[in-house]
């Protein structure tokens, strides 16, 4: 099973990448839809078959693979919104700084004081390169969907740390932080709502110009 | 040596606008059409070594040495590159460098040969060209740093040797998909294949390649769709090799290992231009620099 992790984890890399460099924000929402389904194979590929892992995987599939990206996709229906426009840093610097980070990502996990066991294989440095890509992508857009988006892939690659650590990390941590994450998008698309009504935009440079 | 040499360019000449057929012939049958025929080119080549020159009287003897540059260089190449399993005639350490720079030789003079026209659409035509594959550049050098890296040797015969094989099943199999990718790209883009230039167009605003060429006619243009093809294909088998690194020891079977790798190279090529769009031209750049920071990863994956 552990031949298929490696793939996994490059998959997620290179969707790090995709979403970073693309402006249509329908195609990231997929994008990081498919990799949150991915990130949820992998409590299977990596602990085998146990009522644990399988229960980790259904759990994280329904919300990351299928209920977030469909409230999103509502989200961007109901504010009319295709694609993002003029982000604050440009798409291609952000790629690079993409790249910059996950090259760091894969030097700075060999400091790292880890277990032999985890020093080789792509955990940790693929969960730190997608939690440099979601941060990036929260400075670095200014529609609002794209910086839930941003945040959706931080908590993925929070998650890769988590599925490492599976063993040792109890279910309902887990299922914590998956509900957090629910909540979070909720509050997230019902405040874009909200936004959108008010004043017919959801870029949030507006947001820091209001005045009293 | 020259058994291999002559099986060497007897497969690249005969069987390079093939392929080009099979792209027609894959594009038709997506459009639910029946096409030309898959041997097409070759009759479209006959019919332009027939038919005579037209020169303009502003061109100089530089316009003529772009097609037969063009012509030439994919010879050169192929020369280095092993096909498949069959190894290439040439070889020596540091080739892959020859190799590349080969392809900015040919790129060079049927750009200068474009400027000779002094068309003004000639001249933008040949700017793209030169802005594009420059981005591709460093993709090819990075991922054949990364078989460089793998293989331990500076000569493309051992960059495609035997180990890729075992190479794809070790931890390297990552980053061996990655250069697949990132060669795949490249490929298109110098043949200007069509998410990034469409090759059926005759709008001089929006095409790179095809503008270039458009003031050759009769055994010229021949010679640039020839060259064009033969470029393909030895493009092509970098892709091959990397993708199907069997080895039989018996060179026909090599041989038609190698033969049904471009087979295939070819159809998905034609998938690819008929299921996309071609890509806004101010979005190609930033493609390309996406596909050279794969091959970066690929290298840090592989120096990991």
């Amino acid at each position: 099973m552990t031949d298929l992790t490696n793939p996994l984890l490059l998959a997620v890399i290179l969707i790090n990448f995709f979403t970073l460099g693309s402006a249509r924000l329908g195609a990231c929402i997929r994008v990081v839809s498919v990799q949150g389904a991915l990130l949820a194979l992998l409590p299977l590929t990596t602990h085998g078959f146990s009522f644990h892992s399988i229960l980790l995987t259904t759990g994280a599939f329904c919300l990351k693979g299928v209920f977030i990206p469909w409230l999103l996709f509502r989200a961007i229906r109901e504010v009319r919104i295709r694609r993002e426009l003029e982000p604050t840093i440009g798409f291609v610097p952000t790629m690079i700084l993409g790249a910059l980070t996950t090259a760091g990502a894969f030097l700075f996990a060999d400091f790292l004081p880890l277990i032999s066991e985890h020093h080789e294989g792509l955990f940790v440095p693929t969960a730190l390169a997608t939690m440099f890509a979601g941060f990036l992508l929260l400075v670095s857009r200014r529609k609002a969907i794209t910086q839930v988006l941003g945040y959706l892939m931080l908590e993925n690659g929070i998650f890769v740390i988590g599925v490492l650590l599976s063993d040792a990390l109890p279910l309902m941590v887990e299922a914590g932080v998956l509900l957090d994450l629910l909540v979070a998008v909720f509050v997230m698309g019902i405040v874009m709502n909200h936004i959108s009504r008010e004043f017919s935009t959801i870029n949030t440079e507006r947001l820091s110009a209001l005045k009293e | 040596m020259i058994g291999s040499l002559v099986l060497h360019l007897a497969l690249l000449l005969l069987f390079a606008p093939l392929m080009q057929g099979v792209i027609t012939k894959t594009k038709a049958w997506f459009g639910g059409r029946v096409g030309a025929p898959l041997l097409q080119p070759y009759f479209d080549l006959a019919r332009l070594w027939h038919k005579g020159f037209v020169l303009s009287r502003t061109t100089t003897w530089v316009f003529l040495a772009g097609p037969v540059v063009a012509l030439v260089v994919p010879v050169l190449a192929s020369l280095l590159l092993p096909f498949g399993a069959l190894p290439a005639p040439i070889s020596f350490e540091g080739d892959l460098i020859l190799f590349v720079y080969l392809f900015g030789l040919s790129r060079f003079f049927t750009a200068t040969a474009a400027l000779d026209t002094g068309s003004s659409f000639e001249g933008m035509g040949a700017a793209r060209e030169v802005t594009f594959s420059c981005l591709a550049e460093p993709t090819v050098l990075f991922a054949l740093l990364v078989l460089a890296r793998l293989s331990g040797g500076l000569s493309l015969n051992t960059l495609f040797g035997g180990h890729l094989l075992e190479a794809w099943h070790s931890g390297a199999g990552a980053s061996l998909s990655l250069v697949l990718v990132c060669l795949f790209v490249v490929l298109l883009v110098e043949n200007s294949r069509i998410p990034f230039d469409d090759p059926n167009t005759h709008l001089e605003l929006t095409m790179i390649h095809e503008v270039m060429v458009l003031d050759h006619s009769g055994p010229a243009l021949g010679m640039v769709l020839y060259g064009a093809a033969l470029k393909m294909m030895v493009l092509g088998a970098l892709l091959v090799r990397l993708a199907l690194p069997w080895q039989t020891g018996w060179w026909v079977s090599d041989a038609a290992i190698f033969l049904a790798g471009l087979f295939c190279v070819a159809i998905l090529i034609g998938v690819v231009e008929s299921t996309m769009a071609r890509l806004r031209l101010s979005r190609v750049p930033q493609v390309l620099i996406g596909t050279s920071l794969l091959s970066i990863f690929a290298l840090v994956l592989v120096l990991r």
